[in-house]
C-alpha cells in the first residue's frame, strides 16, 4: 500500500467526502466519525511520506504517475520535502479541526446542514492537499477551484446574514484570482506545450533564451496576481477579514491556519518548480521588488491594523495578512536563511494562528459572538483556553523559545544576509504592534478587575481544549527543537538554495 | 561515576527545571496556604543547595552543563557553568530563601490576594535567573531574559489598581521595547558579524573576537545591545524601574534590586567579556559610550534620588544610581575595575535588598511610605532600621559593609586606566549617596517622634525582621570575608582563577 499512499492520501477523503452525506441521512451524528477516520488516514498518509522524502536524498521525491499514465500524457503527483511540509500541515490542521469542531458545530450549524458541512469541509481539505501534492499545473488549478467553492460554501454558511455576503465577495475575488492563474497556465503553456512542473522547467533551463519571451513573463504576473490575491497579500487582502469574521468558527478555524498559506506554498512551488531560481534572480527584477514591499508593508500595517479591531476573528484575521507577509518574504529574499524562515513559518504560523482561532472559537461557544471584550477574566473561568491564547500569543510575537521567533530570527538573517537591511526594522516594527494586541488581550484575560463579571462562564468541553493544546504546544515544540528548522534547511537546499 | 558525570551535564537544566517543578507545587496547594509555602521554601532550598554543590564543582575545576538544543550550528539553548554564572547563580538562588521567607510574612501580614499567582510567577522568575545565569549563548541568555520580562508582569501589576495597572505597562513596554528595537536587531548584526560560520555560543576574550566585520558595524551592534539590556537601567532607558515600584515590596526586593536588573547588568557583562571580549572594544574605541553612559547616570540618578520623598522611589533611583557601577566598572577595560563591576553584582545585591526589606517592614508595621514620616522610627523598630543603617552604608561605601570593598577596587581600577573624569564622579557620587540616605538614618535615630503618635516598640512580622536581619548580616560579612564573590568576579574577568 505504501507505495499508494501519494494518491490514497487524496482518494479516501474524497471518496469519505462523497459517502458522508448518505450515512449522515441514515444516522445523525455518524458523518463525524468518517470524517475524521478520513482525515487521520491522510495524516498518517502525509507525516508517512515526509518521513519517507526526509530519509532520503536532499533533492529526492516520492513521484505517482496516475493511472499509471507516465507525465506527459498523464497527470503526476510528486511529495518532495517542500511540499510535504505543507501536505503535512494541511492534513493536521484539518484533523485537529475535524476534531475540534464538534461541540462547535451543534452550537453554529443547523443539525440538517450538518451532513453538507462535513462533506464540504472534506472536500476542501481533499482540495488543498491536491494543490499541495500535485505535479501538473493544469490539474492544480482543478484543485484550486475545489478548494475555493467549498471555502466560499464553508464560509457562507456562518450564522449570519453577513456571512453570505462575506462569502459572496470572496467568490467574486477569488474567481478573478484563479482567472489569472488560468490565463497564466493558458500562456505557460502556449509556450511551452507540456503542462508538468517538471518538464516546464526542465525545457525552461535548457533554454534561458526563453525568459526573454513576453509570454513568460506575462505568465509568470499573471500566476503573481492570482495567487497574491488568493494568499490575501496586502493591499489584495480585502476580501480575507470579513471571511474569516464571518464564517462558522470551525471553517475559520481551517481556512485562516490552511488556505492562504497553501497559496503561498503555489507561489513557492510555480517560482521555483515551474520557472526556476534563474527566472527569479535575473529576468524580472521588478516583481521581486514590487512583492518586496508588499510583503514588508503586509508585516506592518497587517497588525497595525489588527490592534483597533474589537471583534476577536476580525483581528486575528488582520493578523494573518502580516503573517502572510512574512511566508512571501521568505521567497523573495531567494537566500538559504530567507526561504528556511519562510518554510518553517507554514507549521509555526499554522500551530499560532490554528490555536487562537480555537480560542476565538471558544469564544463563541460560551458567549455567541467574538466580542473581544468578552474575553474580560476568562483566566479565572477557562484557564486552559487562556493558556493556549497565551502561548500562541507569544509565538505571534516571536518571543524567543516559542516558534515565532525562529521564523523571524531566519527572515532577519536572510535580509542581512541578502543586504536588504530595511527588512530588520520592518520585522522589529511588526513585533512590536503584535505585541501590543497580544497584550491587550491578555491583559483582558489574565488581569481583569475582580468585579466583573467574566462572560465566558466556563472551560470549554474537552473536545475542544484538547485540540487547542496540541496547537499551543505546536509553538513550543518548534520553537524549543531543531526538527522544523531541520526539514525546512533540507527543503531550502532541494529548491536550489546554497548552504 | 557515569551517574555523576551525567549529573554535571544537566545539574543547570535541573536547577530550571527544580523552579519550574515548584511552581507546579504551588500551583496544586493553592487550596492550603501552609502547604504552598512550604513548598516555595523547599523549591528554593534545593535549589540552593544545588546551587552550591556546582560551584564546589566548579572550583574543582570541572566543565558542568551541556548544549540541550542546537537548532541550527550556532544557535543553540544550553548551559555551561563559569565564574560569572555561578556568581550570578549563587546570589539568586540564595536570597531567593531569605525573600521567600520575608514574602510569607509581608503577604500575609497583609492579607494580599491572589498569593498562589504571586509565589509561582515568583519561582517562574527565579528559573529564568538559573536560566540565564547558566546560559551558554547569547540566544538562551536572550530567551531567558524575555521569560523574565513576561513572568514578572504579573508581579508588579499584582495590586491591579489604576496605578499599579500604568505601572506595569510602562515596565512592560520599556523591557519588551528595548529587547525587541535593540536587543534584537543587535542579535542579528552580532550573527552576521560571524561571517561564513555564525554563532551565539559565548567565548573567553570574546566570540566576535575573530570577526572581520567593520568596527563601525560592531560598535553599533555594541551600542544596541547594551540600550536593548534596558534591565541594567541606564538613562534614558530607566523609568521602567521606578514605575515598578508599585509592586509589593518582597518583588521591588528580589527582583528589583536582585534579579531584574542584575539580569540587565549581568547581560552586560556577558557582552562586554564573551560576546565582543575587552581587547576588540579596546580597538573600536566604543567602551566610552559604556563608561560616560554610566557616570551620567550614576550622578543624574542620585540627584533626582535626593528629591524623592517616597522610601521605594528614593531606593529604585538609588538602584539605578548602583547599577551603573557595575557598568562603569566593566567599560573601563582594566582587569582591577572589571573585577569591581562584577563584584559589585554580589555586594549591590546584598545591601539593597535589606533597604528594601527594611522599606517594606515599615510599611508593613507602620504603613509609612514616605521619607520625611520616618522621624524617630529607630526607636520603634531598631532591628530595622540598624539593619537599614547597615545597608546605607554600604550604599556609600563605609565600612564595616560591603559596599567599600568594591568601591576601592573601582577606585584602583580607575587609577590604573588614568581614568580621572571616573575618579571625580566616584567622589561626587560617594558624596551624593551619604547625602540621600543620611539625613533617613539621622531622621530615624536622632529626631523626635511628632508629637500625638504612638512612640512603643512595634516591629514587622518576626519572617520580616529575620530575613532582614539576614541580609544585613551578609551585607558586614562581606566585608570582612569577600573573598567567595570576589575570586569568582577575578575568574571572570581575567580568565582563568
Amino acid at each position: 500500500m505504501t507505495q499508494h499512499l501519494p494518491v490514497l492520501v487524496i482518494v479516501v477523503p474524497l471518496l469519505t467526502a462523497l459517502i458522508v452525506p448518505l450515512v449522515e441521512r441514515v444516522r445523525r451524528g455518524s458523518a463525524w466519525y468518517l470524517v475524521t477516520g478520513a482525515l487521520l488516514f491522510s495524516t498518517y498518509a502525509a507525516i508517512q511520506m515526509l518521513v519517507q522524502v526526509s530519509s532520503g536524498p536532499i533533492e529526492g521525491s516520492i513521484r505517482y504517475a496516475l493511472g499509471a499514465w507516465s507525465a506527459p500524457m498523464g497527470i503526476e503527483y510528486v511529495v518532495d520535502r517542500v511540499n510535504g511540509i505543507v501536505l503535512t500541515m494541511v492534513a493536521v490542521v484539518g484533523l485537529i479541526s475535524a476534531v475540534w469542531m464538534r461541540p462547535s458545530l451543534k452550537m453554529e450549524i443547523r443539525e440538517q446542514a450538518r451532513g453538507s458541512y462535513y462533506t464540504v469541509f472534506l472536500l476542501c481539505c481533499v482540495g488543498f492537499m491536491g494543490m499541495t501534492i500535485t505535479g501538473d499545473i493544469f490539474n492544480l488549478y482543478v484543485f484550486l477551484e475545489i478548494a475555493s467553492i467549498t471555502s466560499y460554501v464553508l464560509i457562507a454558511m456562518g450564522k449570519r446574514r453577513q456571512a453570505l455576503y462575506a462569502g459572496y465577495s470572496y467568490l467574486i475575488v477569488g474567481s478573478i484570482g484563479a482567472t489569472f492563474i488560468l490565463l497564466g497556465i493558458g500562456h505557460l503553456y502556449m509556450r511551452t506545450g507540456v503542462l508538468s512542473m517538471a518538464d516546464i522547467v526542465a525545457l525552461f533551463e535548457a533554454n534561458p533564451e526563453l525568459f526573454e519571451k513576453s509570454d513568460v513573463r506575462v505568465a509568470f504576473a499573471f500566476f503573481t496576481v492570482g495567487l497574491a490575491m488568493k494568499m490575501a497579500l496586502f493591499p489584495l487582502h480585502g476580501w480575507q477579514p470579513s471571511a474569516y469574521t464571518q464564517a462558522p468558527s470551525a471553517a475559520s478555524l481551517f481556512i485562516a491556519a490552511t488556505s492562504t498559506k497553501v497559496s503561498a506554498y503555489v507561489f513557492y512551488r510555480i517560482s521555483f518548480s515551474v520557472f526556476g531560481i534563474q527566472f527569479l534572480e535575473s529576468a524580472l527584477p521588478v516583481i521581486r521588488d514590487g512583492l518586496l514591499v508588499m510583503a514588508a508593508a503586509a508585516i506592518v500595517l497587517g497588525p497595525l491594523l489588527a490592534i483597533r479591531q474589537n471583534n476577536l476573528k476580525r483581528l486575528l484575521a488582520y493578523s494573518s495578512v502580516g503573517q502572510i507577509g512574512y511566508i512571501m518574504l521568505g521567497v523573495v529574499l531567494l537566500n538559504m536563511d530567507g526561504v528556511t524562515g519562510g518554510l518553517i513559518h507554514f507549521w509555526n504560523h499554522a500551530a499560532a494562528k490554528g490555536a487562537l482561532f480555537c480560542v476565538a472559537g471558544a469564544l463563541v461557544y460560551r458567549t455567541g459572538s467574538a466580542r473581544i471584550a468578552d474575553l474580560a477574566g476568562m483566566g479565572r473561568t477557562a484557564p486552559w483556553t487562556a493558556t493556549v491564547l497565551t502561548i500562541s500569543g507569544c509565538s505571534m510575537i516571536g518571543v524567543p523559545l516559542t516558534a515565532g521567533f525562529l521564523s523571524k530570527w531566519y527572515l532577519g538573517a536572510g535580509a542581512l544576509a541578502a543586504d536588504r537591511w530595511m527588512i530588520v526594522p520592518v520585522l522589529l516594527a511588526s513585533s512590536i504592534f503584535t505585541a501590543i494586541y497580544v497584550w491587550r488581550l491578555l491583559s483582558l484575560v489574565w488581569f481583569a478587575p475582580k468585579e466583573a463579571v467574566p462572560a465566558v462562564t466556563k472551560e470549554v468541553p474537552w473536545a475542544m481544549r484538547g485540540p487547542a493544546l496540541v496547537l499551543a504546544a505546536g509553538c513550543l515544540v518548534f520553537g524549543l527543537s531543531s526538527i522544523s528548522v531541520s526539514i525546512a534547511r533540507d527543503a531550502a537546499r532541494a529548491l536550489g538554495l546554497g548552504s | 561515576m557515569m551517574l555523576a558525570m551525567t549529573l554535571l551535564e544537566i545539574a543547570p537544566a535541573v536547577s530550571v527545571g527544580v523552579c519550574l517543578l515548584g511552581v507546579f507545587g504551588i500551583v496544586l496547594a493553592r487550596r492550603s496556604p501552609n502547604v504552598r509555602e512550604a513548598v516555595s521554601l523547599i523549591t528554593a532550598g534545593v535549589n540552593f543547595v544545588l546551587v552550591l554543590w556546582m560551584y564546589c564543582q566548579f572550583q574543582d575545576g570541572k566543565e558542568i552543563g551541556s548544549t540541550l538544543v542546537e537548532i541550527v550550528p550556532g544557535l543553540s539553548l544550553g548551559f555551561r557553568v563559569d565564574a560569572l554564572g555561578i556568581l550570578f547563580g549563587l546570589i539568586a538562588s540564595s536570597l531567593w530563601i531569605v525573600n521567600t521567607l520575608y514574602s510569607i510574612g509581608y503577604m500575609r501580614a497583609h492579607d494580599e490576594h491572589k498569593q498562589t499567582r504571586f509565589f509561582s510567577c515568583f519561582a517562574i522568575a527565579i528559573a529564568a535567573c538559573m536560566g540565564a545565569a547558566f546560559s551558554s549563548s547569547l540566544f538562551s541568555l536572550f530567551a531567558f531574559y524575555e521569560l523574565l520580562t513576561i513572568c514578572t508582569y504579573p508581579l508588579v501589576i499584582h495590586a491591579e489598581t489604576e496605578t499599579a495597572k500604568a505601572g506595569a505597562k510602562r515596565y512592560v513596554t520599556y523591557l519588551l521595547g528595548a529587547s525587541t528595537l535593540f536587543l534584537l536587531p543587535a542579535l542579528f548584526l552580532i550573527w552576521y558579524a560571524g561571517g561564513d560560520n555564525p554563532t551565539m555560543a559565548f567565548a573567553e576574550g570574546g566570540l566576535l573576537a575573530s570577526s572581520t566585520a567593520s568596527h563601525g558595524l560592531l560598535g553599533l551592534a555594541f551600542v544596541l545591545s547594551v540600550i536593548g539590556l534596558a534591565k541594567c537601567g541606564m538613562m534614558p532607558f530607566h523609568s521602567w524601574l521606578p514605575a515598578a515600584m508599585v509592586a509589593p515590596t518582597p518583588v521591588s526586593a528580589l527582583l528589583h534590586a536582585v534579579a531584574v536588573v542584575k539580569m540587565g547588568v549581568f547581560g552586560v557583562s556577558r557582552i562586554v567579556l564573551h560576546v565582543f571580549g575587552i581587547d576588540l572594544l579596546e580597538d573600536i574605541g566604543i567602551h566610552q559610550f559604556l563608561v560616560w553612559g554610566a557616570c551620567f547616570t550614576i550622578v543624574t540618578a542620585s540627584l533626582v534620588a535626593l528629591v524623592q520623598d517616597n522610601l521605594k522611589r528614593r531606593l529604585a533611583y538609588s538602584t539605578i544610581s548602583q547599577l551603573s557601577y557595575v557598568l562603569l566598572g566593566l567599560g573601563m577595560l582594566v582587569p582591577a575595575a572589571g573585577m569591581a563591576g562584577v563584584l559589585h553584582i554580589g555586594v549591590h545585591a546584598f545591601s539593597k535588598i535589606t533597604l528594601f526589606f527594611a522599606a517594606g517592614a515599615i510599611y508593613v508595621a507602620l504603613h509609612k511610605t514616605k521619607v520625611s514620616e520616618l522621624d524617630g522610627i529607630g526607636r520603634r523598630m531598631p532591628i530595622t532600621m540598624t539593619a537599614f543603617t547597615i545597608g546605607a552604608l554600604s550604599m556609600i561605601g563605609l565600612p564595616p559593609a560591603a559596599g567599600v570593598v568594591s568601591k576601592w577596587f573601582l577606585v584602583q581600577g580607575a587609577a590604573d586606566g588614568a581614568w580621572y573624569g571616573v575618579l571625580a564622579v566616584l567622589v561626587v557620587s560617594a558624596l551624593l549617596n551619604a547625602a540621600y540616605f543620611l539625613p533617613i538614618v539621622w531622621r530615624a535615630f536622632f529626631k523626635p517622634t511628632p508629637p500625638g503618635e504612638d512612640d512603643g516598640y512595634k516591629e514587622a512580622p518576626l519572617l520580616c525582621v529575620v530575613a532582614l536581619s539576614i541580609t544585613a548580616a551578609a551585607t558586614i560579612a562581606l566585608f570582612f570575608l569577600p573573598d567567595i564573590f570576589a575570586d569568582l568576579a577575578r575568574a571572570a574577568v581575567g580568565g582563568g582563577s
